[in-house]
């Protein structure tokens, strides 16, 4: 059986989607920027992007800016809040410590440059308290950033919350929506942010393109220069076979987002049952508050790795936040952050879910993932130290 | 294309001389689960030879392959010449690892060596330490040398 289950990592292009791809390059061509008709026409297909992508999320056209990806968007809001805080004297920057590497490397960065950076912490159960946010915002504050769903175990944040909590106070608020837009209703009216990065390929668009939603009036400038693009804001020949699958892709996402999400909570609910039975391991984050397709599991006395290795044999594509996966030397910095101690932290497992997965699937997991955990177990000299009493069981 | 080379996914999937001698003559545990990796070695030794080797290792795909292959390179050797077994020896005999997973072939050297120190301790035969550099040191594996690869 083969079971793609790391549909957090990335997700397979839709048919439709790749059709409009196709024909979006075929077509529209011409270069957006260029005077001619060929060149109109191709703007005419990015202005229409543009308009669906701002309507899905509430949002007016002119606040969507096409980027490579989540990765550009989170880079490009950070910096542009942050040097425009400056101007002004508010150098602290407020954030979690589960945040997204596109977030956290681009915050250690500014802190070198000299900004204050407060990452908050999360709890165990992998969720920021509101009060906290609250707390650490004062006179300096710049920004805000805190992600709608966390990448590794799936926890919904308080965004919504926090948004108008910033709203009220006159700081900007910076969402990294990448693993909730397509899979959860996301609204930045509702929101109160002023700036929304999403990603492509994580909605079954194509890799390689996404979008910075930016408030009218909060400050944006360019990562990238060279042409007037995007309303000056990020220079380079639009991708426009890519923006205009991302916008067919999304269309779809929403569409079918509340079966999708019916399906994914009952095979995420099956997944985590039949994974709690295996001894000595726990759920990681939130078991309610958390997207409907992430399941995150630690066991004790194994690592990581040699798990997704003897997995991928089984035809099954999952993920962990060992070290040695990470290429790291430490694991996540997601499972640190919600108390798993190193030892038990690397060895993690994240099965992501589609709404394409079947029960059939997730028993075909349960069973996998309870044969190779019992295996690597039985040559794990930790494992035997545990059963022997030399080491005290954490889970 | 894989992450790993065949002859590692082989050692990995297909590990030799996997579990525990319950009367070993000299064992021997080198890593920590902080980092990830724990190994330990079990030897039993007639007239100064390794006859028979186990493992258990707690660890990535490439501690998991070096150590099935540390111990099909020292089984029926002397214990001199498997002092002289180097991780150098035991990836290439593998065919190579990515280069960020050297460090983990680092604790199969490591752990043959903790081995053989704990035989001769046991059995009062007198070492000459400079043959256990590894073991002798901190018994954790140095991670310094992979940090900047990143």
């Amino acid at each position: 059986m083969k079971i793609y289950a790391d549909h957090a990592a990335t997700t397979k292009l839709t048919e439709r989607a790749a059709q409009v791809y196709l024909e979006t390059a075929r077509e529209f061509y011409g270069n957006p920027s260029s005077l001619h008709t060929a060149g109109q026409r191709a703007k005419e297909v990015l202005e229409d992007c543009r308009g669906q992508i701002a309507a899905m999320l509430g949002a007016a056209p002119r606040e969507i800016y096409f980027t490579s990806g989540g990765s550009e968007s989170d880079n490009q809001a950070i910096r542009s809040a942050a040097y425009a805080g400056k101007k002004k004297g508010k150098t602290k920057l407020i954030s979690t410590a589960i945040e997204h590497h596109a977030v956290l490397h681009t915050l250690e960065k500014l802190e070198k440059e000299g900004f204050k950076v407060v990452l908050l912490p999360v709890g165990t159960q992998g969720i920021v308290d509101v009060k906290d946010v609250e707390a650490a915002i004062d006179d300096s504050t710049a920004l805000v950033s805190v992600m709608f769903a966390n990448n590794e175990i799936g926890t919904l944040q308080p965004v919504a919350e926090i948004g108008a909590l910033c709203r009220a106070r006159g700081v900007l608020f910076h969402t990294d929506a990448v693993q909730a837009v397509g899979h959860v209703p996301v609204n930045v009216k509702e929101l109160s942010c002023d700036y929304l990065a999403l990603s492509a390929h994580k909605f079954s668009g194509p890799k390689g393109v996404g979008a910075l939603y930016c408030r009218t009036g909060a400050p944006l400038s360019p990562l990238i220069e060279g042409g007037a693009q995007e309303r000056n804001r990020r220079a380079g020949t639009e991708d426009l076979p890519a923006i205009a699958a991302m916008t067919e892709a999304l269309k779809e996402s929403i569409a079918g987002m509340g079966a999708a999400a019916a399906v994914m909570r009952r095979l995420q609910d099956r997944l985590i049952e039949g994974l709690e039975k295996i001894p000595h391991c726990a759920l990681n984050g939130d078991r309610v508050r958390r997207l409907p397709s992430n399941v995150s599991f630690c066991f004790e006395g194994i690592e990581g790795e040699s798990l997704l290795l003897l997995l991928d044999e089984k035809g099954i594509c999952a993920s962990s936040g060992s070290a040695c996966t990470s290429g790291s030397l430490d694991p996540s910095h997601v499972l640190l952050a919600i108390g798993r101690v190193h030892d038990v932290a690397h060895g993690s497992l994240r099965l992501t879910l589609g709404a394409e997965n079947t029960e059939e699937e997730v028993d075909y997991l349960i069973a996998s993932v309870t044969e190779v955990v019992s295996y690597l177990r039985n040559m794990s000299p930790v494992w035997r130290d545990l059963l022997e009493g030399k080491r005290q069981f954490i889970l | 294309m894989s992450l790993y080379s065949e002859k590692v996914m082989d050692h990995f999937r297909n590990p030799r001389n996997v579990g525990i001698i319950e009367d070993a003559d000299g064992v021997g545990e080198v890593g920590n689960a902080k980092c990830g990796d724990i190994m330990k070695m079990y030897i039993k030794v007639r007239d100064g030879i390794i006859v028979d080797v186990k493992f258990e290792t707690f660890g990535c795909g490439s501690a998991i392959a070096t150590s099935s292959m540390a111990t099909e390179m020292i089984k029926g050797k002397s214990l001199d010449e498997a002092l002289t077994l180097t991780n150098k020896a035991v990836t290439e005999a593998l065919g190579g690892l990515p280069a960020y997973k050297l460090h983990c072939s680092v604790l199969a050297e490591q752990a043959v060596q903790a081995a053989i120190l704990d035989y001769y301790k046991r059995n009062g035969v007198p070492y000459d330490e400079a043959k256990f550099p590894c073991a002798l040191c901190a018994h954790e594996h140095d991670h310094t040398a992979d940090e900047d690869g990143e």
